[in-house]
């Protein structure tokens, strides 16, 4: 199927979906799709419910196979990439036996990898060696959740997909998962997370994919996306401003000139700068993206969740 | 693994060989070893009410069936009438403990288990061979208890090598059930699994020649031996009644073969979240 397997280093792309589409009767949940993952990068899967985010992940996974298209993690096929334990996933619920003990969870998954983490070390890790001979049934949500995360680190995977990850956390346990997750991308694990919490997407990845109806429609860091819907705003103090020159350069939206400031609106508020700061004797420059969440509305047409809103 | 300080040079690259597809083993067999089987024992003895329905309800059923038949002495094969109806007796309660045993995967799939472990190695022929397994060691607890029943009872008469074979037999057959009850646990949601295998057990072993004879070469017998009960309860008779046809042996293997077929066929699709 791959010609090109195990080249080690940063030729082969972490995840590579290549004209993915993926169709349930006549609804097209995903509609081709390209992305490239490089091993390392953390990257956010934003997008409403219904956009494509949990069936792309299923894909990559191996869950569900695309009606056409390619997925490949790592240059093998999902499967293949499971079956060595280099890609494992956090879902937000279920997936655990309640009548086996924490420790019974740990061990039995871990005796399904070859050189998988030892189970003991595994719970250390986790924090959970306390709850080692609970049954999980009798396990709180957040303990069951970091039992999850210590079964799919077991295999020591290069790629990791979380669902909604820090669902239900406080915000210090948020604050040392990503501090964590951080530190395994430094050390080259690739994380995907789907998400909703446009603010956990912009603080910590390092790109934003955001989908809408099967499509990705904006992709890049949180900076370049929230330029991309609504262009930035820039503010300088110029006597004198020629409004009409500023409004004939490329990309400007809008100018406003309010006595001795200006205010311009650009796609690309950088041309504007270099005018102003070479052209003009413009000074106290200030350029000011307009907020994710603007970002999000006119690129998905749709309001983001709010955290508090969820009932998990 | 490596915790001493390495060379700047090398401080990337040490980082990134254990993410190299080239460095990671598949696991042999599918993953299946002996760790995930003795979790899976312990879960099933932890289980009371699976065990009870094991060691008590196939014995209960052959006391109220094979009580005071007049012909119960008559001579079948080696032995007598009793005997037999207790070696089908046997068979009954082994394929109802093996179905119920092979259901344990309808629950684990409503709890996302299944799902779980498609993000594993383990493979869903090993998955389904450990679930078959417990499952035939639970119809074989019933097979004893049948059989201890008949001891008790005292009027099942034949040589004991026979008794032997017939018992051994009567619990390789309960893997046609265990792989039955795996696949339908897969096809019918929840805890719905048994209240149609129970029943089904039944229908079948009726249409099967297991609970009331059925004369052979008529059209019924023809009916009957195209049924998954009828191959295996000749089978697992065989050793007392000296009688086999090819067909009962065929009819056997072709039911384990679609009931392990469609069992890894669901099991491979199933990926739907909970």
């Amino acid at each position: 199927m791959t010609t090109s397997t195990a080249t080690p280093g940063s030729t082969t792309p972490a995840i590579r979906l290549a004209g993915v589409t993926r169709t349930f009767g006549s609804v097209v949940a995903v509609d081709d799709l390209d992305l490239t993952v490089r091993p390392g990068e953390v990257v956010a899967f934003l997008g409403p419910n219904g956009a494509g985010k949990t069936t792309t992940v299923d894909m990559i996974l191996g869950l569900s196979a695309p009606t056409r298209g390619e997925v490949s993690v790592l240059g093998l096929s999902p499967r293949d990439a499971i079956a060595r334990g280099l890609v494992s996933a956090v879902m937000q619920s279920g997936g655990l036996l309640k009548d086996l003990t924490v420790r019974e969870t740990v061990r039995l998954t871990a005796s399904l990898f070859p050189g998988a983490a030892d189970p003991d070390d595994a719970l250390e890790r986790a924090g959970i060696a306390g709850l080692a001979d609970r049954k999980v049934g009798k396990c709180s949500g957040g303990e069951q959740q970091r039992l999850r995360f210590a079964l799919a680190l077991l295999p020591d995977p290069a790629v990791l997909l979380l669902d909604e990850p820090t669902t239900g956390m406080d915000v210090e346990g948020r604050r040392s998962f990503w501090a964590a997750i951080r530190d395994d991308a430094a050390r080259g694990r690739t994380v995907m997370f789907a998400t909703h919490y446009l603010e956990e997407a912009d603080q910590y990845a390092d790109r934003i994919v955001l989908v809408r109806q099967g499509r990705i429609v904006a992709d890049g860091s949180g900076a370049e996306i929230k330029a991309l819907a609504s262009g930035r705003t820039l503010r300088a103090t110029l006597a004198g401003a020629d409004a009409h020159a500023l409004a004939g350069l490329p990309g400007v939206e809008s100018v406003e000139i309010r006595g001795d400031s200006v205010v311009v609106h650009a796609a690309n508020t950088d041309t504007v700068a270099r005018h102003l700061l070479t052209e003009t004797a413009a000074r106290d420059l200030e350029i000011t993206s307009r907020g994710l969440e603007d970002a999000f509305v006119t690129l998905t047409g749709t309001p983001a969740a709010e955290p508090q809103e969820d009932p998990r | 693994m490596n915790d001493t300080a390495l060379p700047a040079a090398s401080a990337t690259a040490a980082a990134t060989p254990g993410f190299d597809p080239a460095t990671r083993a598949v696991p042999r067999w599918g993953g299946l070893n002996r760790t995930l089987v003795g979790i899976e024992l312990r879960r099933v003895l932890r289980n009371r009410r699976t065990v009870i329905f094991a060691f008590v309800f196939p014995s209960a059923l052959f006391f109220a069936f094979a009580g005071s038949q007049d012909y119960a002495n008559e001579s079948v094969g080696v032995g007598n009438v009793s005997a037999y109806i207790m070696v089908s007796m046997a068979l009954y309660g082994a394929a109802l403990t093996a179905a119920s045993g092979g259901t344990a995967v309808a629950l684990e799939r409503s709890l996302g288990w299944s799902r779980q472990l498609r993000l594993t190695p383990l493979s869903p022929v090993s998955y389904i061979l450990v679930k078959t397994l417990l499952a035939v060691l639970l119809g074989a607890v019933a097979v004893t208890m049948v059989n201890v029943a008949g001891l008790v009872q005292g009027k099942p008469d034949m040589p004991a090598a026979t008794w032997v074979a017939c018992a051994l037999l009567t619990v390789v057959c309960s893997l046609v059930f265990a792989a039955l009850g795996v696949f339908v646990g897969y096809l019918v949601p929840g805890e719905n699994a048994m209240q149609i295998l129970g029943p089904g057990l039944a229908l079948l072993s009726f249409l099967g020649n297991v609970f009331i004879p059925i004369t052979k070469g008529t059209t019924m017998w023809w009916v009957a031996s195209t049924t998954p009960m009828f191959g295996v309860a000749e089978i697992s008779r065989w050793p007392l009644t000296r009688e086999l046809d090819w067909y009962s042996v065929l009819n056997a293997v072709a039911w384990l073969a679609v009931f392990v077929g469609g069992a890894a066929w669901r099991m491979s699709r199933d990926t739907a979240r909970v």
